[in-house]
């Protein structure tokens, strides 16, 4: 047996004994994603149980060095332990802005210390971190941000507002661009921050969206005190490391459009909700723009597959992050519309469906957002349109 | 499978662009249409390309071929679709070859599939009776008949009909489709030839009681279908990659010129209007790429859901390599409706490619029925 089959053995072995059999069933809304975080509760015991085996072993975070208390897996046993967690039906023990952002960041750029203070509370879930990025006149111009740490000797002072801090007021830390230079050009005097958000001076508000939920906050800083060693990168060179964490952002963001482990097909509902006549969809037309759909997702999938591959046989990808993460998007976007059209006037009830939430709509208003956070979809195809088509500006 | 090529099929891409872009770029294409070649095809050019081993690429290594499966052959596609070369490698070494694999006895194959490697014979697959692709729908009948089978009806728009030394044509057989191999001139069948928008041909096939003896039937009597529908797959892969190619080739064609091309004193690649098409062209290219090497990776592996993959490669390219022709006209603006600039070329060969096999709305339906909705 070669090595990667024993690991995959084992791994089957320790799935099979640790696994909760509650968290081997689909997802039945977002309220079933494990934050993690100091304001985080768990809505079952099996959940928290699932969080720490699995933050145990490191496997929150497969691939990080095991120093830190990640999994030290390689890239063919992290494949492995995605295809044995998907093969039981495993949900994901950890869902977190740590894990796909900030950690990252920290893994490339941070210091050593800053590395051992904040990667193992990430892998254990127990700090969920906010991202301070867009602000009131910084939206697709982000370099243009204002929020200002003022160098004050042995720390920063930091004044101003960030806005679409995503879960804000779950956040216990940021990570945030502020300007610590006023004099250079706008892309290099931005730096990237952290701190506490407990520390005086922060104040958070929610932000409605039409949904009629507020997964956002406005955030504002009143001279809140930020040390200097926690300064991820150089100092005024920011921008490097925000660039680098959008990457990352539009790759987690372009994934989405593909359905979550162990959700239902669209077909699957379609059928339900519409019945079938000699075996096909009893509604042409509808059916068209399904098929459409799953191709699509289907060929989606796979280029993410592929791009992985290339990746590893040592491929530079670069901007191609900024098509998935276009691409992505309006596929989920037009997933939603397609369950809308599914529901008809059953998915205008704004307290209708399984828990009476009105998770059909509400999924769908808040799906709009999708072309527009991370980076718009107009951003996106600009940057492909010169980074990777060379067409002039 | 890492979706990804390998080092063998690095080289033999290397060796069909380079070979393409000396010995049939797409002046060859021109230079065929204006020369008035009745067959609309380069029997040199064939025979050239048979040295280069490509009819051979997917026979088996027993019967003289080289064996490097769908993954091979579809890459020489695409370099094709590039350079839109007219050539029996659609009719003859993919789908001919794929029918004979599949169905073909020792002795059919041992007969057969040599010349095929050699670009001695050329093949064509008579399935379609319909202007609209229903390879369900058969009227053609054939008959048992003393020592054989006598067969009758009319196939249409058989792609390479025009050139093919063998057709394999489908028939009902009273309880299915059964498959025969029928010589382009045996008596009784009659040849219709008609020229194709994009400079090539095709053919109406009459068959008026051929008699064929018992070895012409292809497979098992009455368990043609399936067979059918399997080489199809296999010739819509085909398709697809030469649809990525040319696809590509249009789209960067369209780049180059609009980085070139200047007006209110700044070239118009520079515009938004523009860009953001192309960007989102890209993308579905990107995904075009994704499905094909996938597709053909599945054929060689003979994956379960190759129908569902086929038809939903088929359907992809269909629709993204038909916007990249129109952009490709558009962008140009005038000089691509004329017809010295070669431009237009890749619209009309797209749509013959398109309609090949099933189209969008054909593949659309496929892809729905295969996933039991």
């Amino acid at each position: 047996m070669s090595n990667l089959d024993q690991f995959r053995a084992e791994t089957r072995e320790w799935l099979e004994a640790n696994c909760p059999p509650a968290m081997r069933s689909p997802y039945r809304s977002e309220a079933d994603l494990c934050w993690g975080g100091r304001k985080f509760e768990f809505q079952s015991e099996e959940q928290r149980l699932w969080l720490e085996r699995m933050a145990e072993k490191g496997w929150t975070a497969p691939t990080w060095p095991s120093e830190y208390g990640g999994g030290g897996l390689n890239r063919e046993q992290a494949k492995i332990l995605k295809q044995e967690m998907e093969r039981i039906g495993a949900r994901q023990p950890l869902y977190s802005f740590g894990l796909f952002m900030i950690g990252p960041a920290l893994l490339k750029f941070g210091s050593e210390a800053l590395k051992q203070q904040h990667l193992p509370p990430i892998i254990r879930g127990e700090i969920h971190w906010a991202q301070g990025y867009s602000e009131p006149n910084a939206g697709s111009d982000l370099a243009s941000l204002q929020a200002r740490a003022e160098d004050k000797g042995d720390h920063y002072l930091l004044n101003g507002s960030k806005v679409w801090t995503s879960y804000g007021d779950r956040g216990d830390w940021m990570f945030c661009l502020v300007r610590t230079n006023t004099e250079a050009p706008k892309h290099k005097g931005i730096s990237l921050v952290l701190f506490d958000m407990t520390t005086p001076g922060v104040t958070v508000k929610p932000i409605k969206l039409i949904s009629g939920k507020s997964p956002f906050t406005e955030t504002i800083f009143d001279n809140v005190r930020v040390e200097k060693d926690q300064v991820v990168g150089e100092v005024d060179d920011g921008w490097t490391v925000a660039k680098y964490l959008l990457t990352h952002e539009r790759e987690m963001i372009g994934g989405t459009g593909l359905a979550r482990t162990g959700s239902r097909n669209l077909s699957e509902r379609a059928i339900d909700a519409l019945g079938t006549r000699d075996g096909v969809l009893d509604h042409p037309a509808l059916r068209a723009d399904i098929a459409k759909f799953e191709i699509d997702s289907k060929a989606l999938a796979l280029t993410l597959e592929r791009f992985r591959d290339e990746a590893k046989a040592g491929a530079s990808l670069g901007a191609v992050s900024s098509m998935l993460k276009y691409y992505g998007t309006e596929l989920n976007m037009r997933r939603q519309e397609l369950l809308m059209a599914i529901g008809g006037s059953e998915a205008l009830n704004w307290e209708g469906g399984e828990n009476g939430a009105g998770d059909l709509p509400r999924a769908w208003l808040r799906s709009r957002g999708n072309s527009i956070e991370g980076g718009t979809s107009e951003i996106q195809l600009n940057i492909v349109a010169k980074r990777i088509l060379g067409l002039p500006s | 499978m890492a979706l990804i090529l390998n080092e063998e099929q690095q080289m033999l891409q290397d060796a069909a662009r380079d070979f393409l872009a000396e010995r049939a770029p797409l002046a060859h294409l021109r230079e065929l249409r204006d020369t008035d070649n009745e067959e609309r095809l380069s029997r040199e050019l064939w025979a050239e390309m048979a040295e280069m081993g490509w009819p051979a690429i997917l026979v088996p290594e027993e019967h003289g071929g080289l064996g490097y499966g769908y993954g091979g052959l579809g890459i020489v596609l695409e370099q094709t679709g590039r350079t839109l070369t007219p050539s029996p490698l659609l009719g003859t070494a993919l789908t001919g070859v794929a029918a004979l694999a599949a169905a073909g006895s020792g002795a059919q194959c041992a007969e057969i599939l040599p010349k095929v490697a050699a670009g001695e014979l050329l093949l064509a697959l008579a399935c379609d009776e319909t202007a609209r692709h229903d390879p369900g729908f058969v009227s053609c009948k054939a008959e048992s008949s003393e020592n054989g089978f006598t067969i009758s009806g009319r196939k249409v728009a058989v792609h390479d009909g025009h050139a093919a030394d063998l057709l394999i044509v489908s028939a009902d057989t009273g309880n299915g489709i059964s498959l025969f191999l029928v010589p382009a001139d045996s008596e009784g069948v009659t040849v219709e030839r008609y020229p194709v928008l994009d400079i090539g041909a095709a053919a109406n096939v009459l068959l008026d009681e051929v008699r064929l003896p018992g070895s012409a039937l292809l497979g098992p009597l009455d368990g043609g279908g399936d067979i059918l529908n399997q080489v199809l797959d296999a010739a819509r892969v085909g398709i697809a990659a030469e649809m990525l190619g040319l696809a590509q080739e249009v789209f960067e064609r369209t780049m180059d010129y609009i980085k070139q091309r200047k007006q209110f004193g700044v070239p118009v690649g520079g515009f938004q209007g523009l860009q953001h098409r192309a960007a989102e062209l890209y993308a579905e290219i990107e995904l075009c790429k994704s499905l094909v090497i996938k597709a053909l990776q599945s054929l060689d592996e003979g994956a379960d859901d190759m129908a569902e993959l086929a038809s939903a490669t088929k359907a992809k390219l269909c629709e993204t390599a038909h916007s990249a022709a129109n952009e490709g006209i558009q962008m140009h603006g005038g000089i691509g409706m004329t017809d010295e600039f070669d431009i237009g070329f890749f619209l009309k060969r797209c749509q013959i490619l398109e309609s090949l096999y099933g189209d969008r709305y054909f593949h659309h339906d496929r892809f729905a029925r295969l996933r039991n909705y």
